[in-house]
Order: structure tokens, then sequence, then C-alpha cells
């Protein structure tokens, strides 16, 4: 418990040096906040433009769509905001970098974790949080205490979610360097893929990034629950209340593929 | 300009070519994701069809098809921005550039066409090819067709280079380029049609799009290959594209003339 205070408190530290870092450049930092509000943006005008050409999408209607969109980019925008700089870390692999971390007396993985911060990925989350209020004001929600439960337990489910893949699959890079980018198939393509109801995917794809990259617990299952709405899927309604448990899991997988690629780590030496 | 003048064009789009051949395992990697993501925009988009047949006069098929035409492009145009000249404004190796005997915009586009020549074949073809195994795709079906195809798509990567190049100039002025190459990605993953294409959009929208070069780099290409485009608008199609090229790189060539008069670069 000690230890857990002090890395929580370690790591304050060195995140408050990082973001005054990044506050010293004004004009940068309002540049590319907003570039990560627009860029962020498009993805939902895209499905805007969709919902200008037919009514629903798969049963879906586009305030209901608009929910899945909002809760699958906000848990996402919150691990780019943490750890979106592991896009890096095929480089401090092959800069030998990485070498440096494993005799110093903390963790590598909360190290890596530590190392940068970019707070200009706010920008992603501001233009979530507005479309969630559009989603959540435009639909007529019968709120009850279970729902609000699961409404509050997504995006921290979703971000344990998200974080636990993108620590699994960038563990790639302790093998191969410049196979890294197949790692984005499924941090960004797992957060493409969580935007849009899970039933107009086909199976295969439903099968291999819906479940077994659990990303249909990123939004997918709470929304139906939320909504009180019949999954189209027919699938186990307790699915729909289980994104926290898997989310667990999901960390407890992460944790012991992160462990097992540095226990085999090579170092390039020198 | 003399024969010399293109020969060297075309030793630099060898090093462009090389350049990237040398990373095969990065292709393969990038082949992936690009397929990946085909398959879930050509499954988002079918969606649309199991209550419309047609949508702007585009069926399923031909909806498939430019998708994987539009994944088959990321990489030949660099839809996500590029900003290798900006980096070397930035750290002063433009300067190295200027004293050759070619125009340093010149160069690096030279470098640019052999470079998307390996990124067409290696990058475009193989998820264009899955995609074509698994969906049933629109092809061209007389060969003239297949001619104006690779004549627009080459086409778009000049007009794709030319906008590049100018959000990259913007590095003369300020040190943070990044925000330009963003904000010039935005617009040209939107307006080019590359999201969803520009028939599918608002009215206004579509409008507004087909004012500026972007379709140039993504629909018109698309259009030529599903076959929306066909006769004498094939014609005007690739002029439409011939004049942004033209457009975009005079714009280029003045800003970096501009750029070039303030430029101070620093040590011996």
């Amino acid at each position: 418990m000690a230890e857990l205070r002090e890395s929580l408190s370690l790591y304050r530290l060195l995140i408050a040096a990082r973001v005054r870092a990044q506050l010293q450049y004004r004009t940068s930092f309002a540049i590319e906040t907003v570039a990560a509000f627009l860029v962020s943006f498009l993805d939902f005008v895209a499905i805007l433009v969709i919902f200008s050409n037919v009514p629903q999408l798969g049963t879906w209607s586009v305030a209901q769509v608009a929910l899945l969109y909002a809760l699958a980019t906000l848990s996402f925008a919150f691990t780019d905001l943490v750890i979106g700089h592991l896009d890096g870390f095929p480089a401090l692999i092959r800069d030998g970098n990485f070498d440096l971390m494993l005799v110093r007396p903390k963790g590598t993985l909360f190290q890596v974790i530590t190392g940068d911060f970019q707070l200009r990925r706010l920008g992603r989350v501001a233009q979530a949080l507005l479309v969630l209020g559009y989603a959540l004001n435009t639909l007529a929600i019968d709120w009850t205490p279970d729902r609000a439960l699961v409404l509050a337990l997504t995006v921290p489910s979703g971000v344990l979610i998200y974080g636990s893949v993108w620590v699994a699959v960038i563990c790639i890079a302790f093998w191969t360097v410049e196979g890294r980018e197949a790692a984005n198939a499924f941090t960004y393509g797992g957060a493409f893929l969580a935007q849009y109801p899970m039933n107009i995917f086909d199976r295969w794809l439903r099968r291999f990034l819906g479940y077994f990259v659990p990303m249909a617990f990123i939004a997918y299952f709470p929304a139906l629950h939320v909504l009180g709405k019949t999954d189209p899927l027919g699938l186990p309604a307790v699915l729909q209340v289980a994104s926290p448990v898997v989310a667990l899991a999901a960390a407890v997988v992460a944790s012991t593929v992160w462990r097992f690629a540095v226990r085999h780590y090579q170092s390039a030496g020198g | 300009m003399g024969l010399d003048t293109l020969r060297l064009d075309w030793e630099l789009a060898r090093r462009g070519y090389a350049r990237y051949a040398a990373y095969p395992a990065a292709t393969i990697a990038g082949v992936f994701v690009n397929t990946v993501f085909g398959f879930m925009r050509a499954f988002i988009l079918l969606a649309l069809f199991e209550q419309r047949d047609h949508i702007a006069g585009y069926d399923a098929s031909a909806t498939v098809t430019y998708v994987w035409l539009g994944q088959a492009l990321i990489m030949t145009i660099y839809i996500f921005g590029w900003q290798d000249l900006a980096l070397r404004i930035r750290s002063g190796d433009i300067a190295g550039d200027l004293i050759r005997p070619v125009h340093p915009l010149r160069a690096s586009l030279a470098f640019d066409l052999g470079r998307a020549l390996y990124h067409a074949i290696y990058r475009g073809l193989p998820p264009l090819l899955v995609g074509a195994l698994v969906f049933r795709l629109v092809l061209p079906a007389d060969p003239l067709e297949w001619l104006a195809f690779v004549i627009s798509v080459g086409l778009a990567i000049v007009v794709s280079y030319g906008f590049r190049a100018i959000y990259n100039i913007v590095a003369f002025w300020t040190t943070d380029h990044r925000g330009a190459m963003f904000l010039g990605a935005v617009a040209v993953n939107l307006f080019s049609g590359f999201i969803v294409p520009v028939a599918f959009f608002p009215d206004w929208l579509a409008a507004l799009a087909h004012a500026t070069p972007f379709p140039s780099m993504v629909q018109l290409p698309i259009d030529i290959f599903i076959g929306r485009a066909t006769g004498g608008e094939v014609l005007g199609t690739l002029a439409v594209q011939l004049v942004w090229a033209v457009v975009l790189l005079v714009i280029a060539e003045r800003l970096f003339a501009f750029g070039v008069r303030r430029l101070v670069v620093q040590g011996g």
C-alpha cells in the first residue's frame, strides 16, 4: 500500500513537470489542442454524413450511435492522454534506451508510462464530451440507479481495456521494431470499431476485435443496458454489465504479456 | 531545363522508391492495418444498403470498391499527413538543399513520386486485392478506363504533393509546423471524400468540397475507376486534376520563395 502511494505521488510529480513544460509553448499548445479536437471531430462528421442518407444504422438511431461514439471516444481520449506515447515505445528499444530503465529502481512499465503526457489530447476529450452531451440530451433515457451506475463505470472500464490492449500489443516491439505499426490495427482500429454498433460488422470481425480484443465492452454492451435496448445480436444480458470485470481481466492479461516480453528482452547491447 | 535535369529527377525518384523499399516488415505491418480498417469501413457503409439499394448513385458494390480504393490511396498520397520538408526547414538542412543545382521543391517532388510508386504497389495493391477476394468489386471493363485511372492517380499524387508542400512551408514562419499539418490533414480527410464519398454529403457540403483541390486527391480517381465518370467526363476530370496540380505547385513555389527570403540559418 505504501508502495502504491509512493508510486502515485511520483507519478503526479513527473506528470506535473511534463505538463508545465508543455504549457511553456502556449501557441503550440493551443493550435495542437484545436487540431486534436478537429481530427477527432472528423469521425463524428462521418457518422452525421451517414445519417444524412439513412434514418438508422443496424437498428440504431443517430443519437444512439452518438452515445456509442461518445463513450468510445471519451475512453480512448483519456487512454491516449495517459499512454498515447506508447506509440513511440519501439524507438526506446531501437535506441537502446530501454536498457536504462531496467537498472532503475522502478517498474519498467511505470517508467514508460510516465515518459510523456500529451496535454493537447484534451482536445479529443472536449469533443467527446460535447457529443456525449448531445446524445444524453436527445435520448429520453429512463434513468434507474443501475443504468446510472453502468454509465458511470463505462468510461473507467473503457480506459482500462484500451490501456491493456495498447500495452499488450506494443510488446510486439520487443521482437520486431519495424513491425510495430501492426499494433495500430488493435489500438486505433479497436477505437474505430467501438464507435459503431457491433451488429453491423461481420461475425469473424466481431469475434476477433469485439470479443477476443474486447472492444464490444467499451461502449456497445454498456450502451444497450443504459438505453434499455434489445441486443440485435441476442447475446446474454449479463454481458451488458460485464465491462468492469472484462477490464480487470484485460489488465491482468496485459501485465502478464508485458512481464513475459521484458523477461525475454535481449538488448542490442553496446 | 535539359535532359540532365530530367535524368536527375529520375535518379531522385529511384532513391525515393528505394528508401521505402528498404523496410519490408514495416510495409507488411502497414498493409495489415490498412486491410483491417478496410473491412471495418466496408461493413459500416454496407449497413446503409440494408435500407436502400442506391445512395447518390452508388450501389453496394460501388461503395465497397470506393472503400478499398480509398484504403489503397492512404499511403500513396499520404492522407494522414507528411512533414519531411518542414523538418528540413526546421533543422536548417534546407540550406544545403538551396545550394544544390535543382530547386528543392522539384527535387522533393521527384523523390515523392518514386516513394508514391512504391507505396501504390506495395501498400495500395495488397489491401485492394484482399478486398477484391472477399467482396464483389466494380472493375473497369475498358483498358482505356484503366489507363485513365492510372493517370488520375498520378495527378492525385502531384496535387497532394502540392498541398503537402504548402503546409510544410509554413515551417519557415513558425517553429511549430505540426498544427498546420494536422489542420491540413483534417481538410484532406474530409473534403477529398476519403472518409465518406463526396456524393453522400449534404448538397452544400458537397458543393464546398468541389470548390477545393481535395476531391482531386481521392474522389476523382475513384470516380473514374467505378465508372461514375465516363467518356468525355473522364477527360474533364483529368483536366480538373491537372489544373489543381499546377495551381498548387505554383502557390508552393511562390510561398517557398517568400520563405527563403526570410530564412536565417545558424552555423558555419
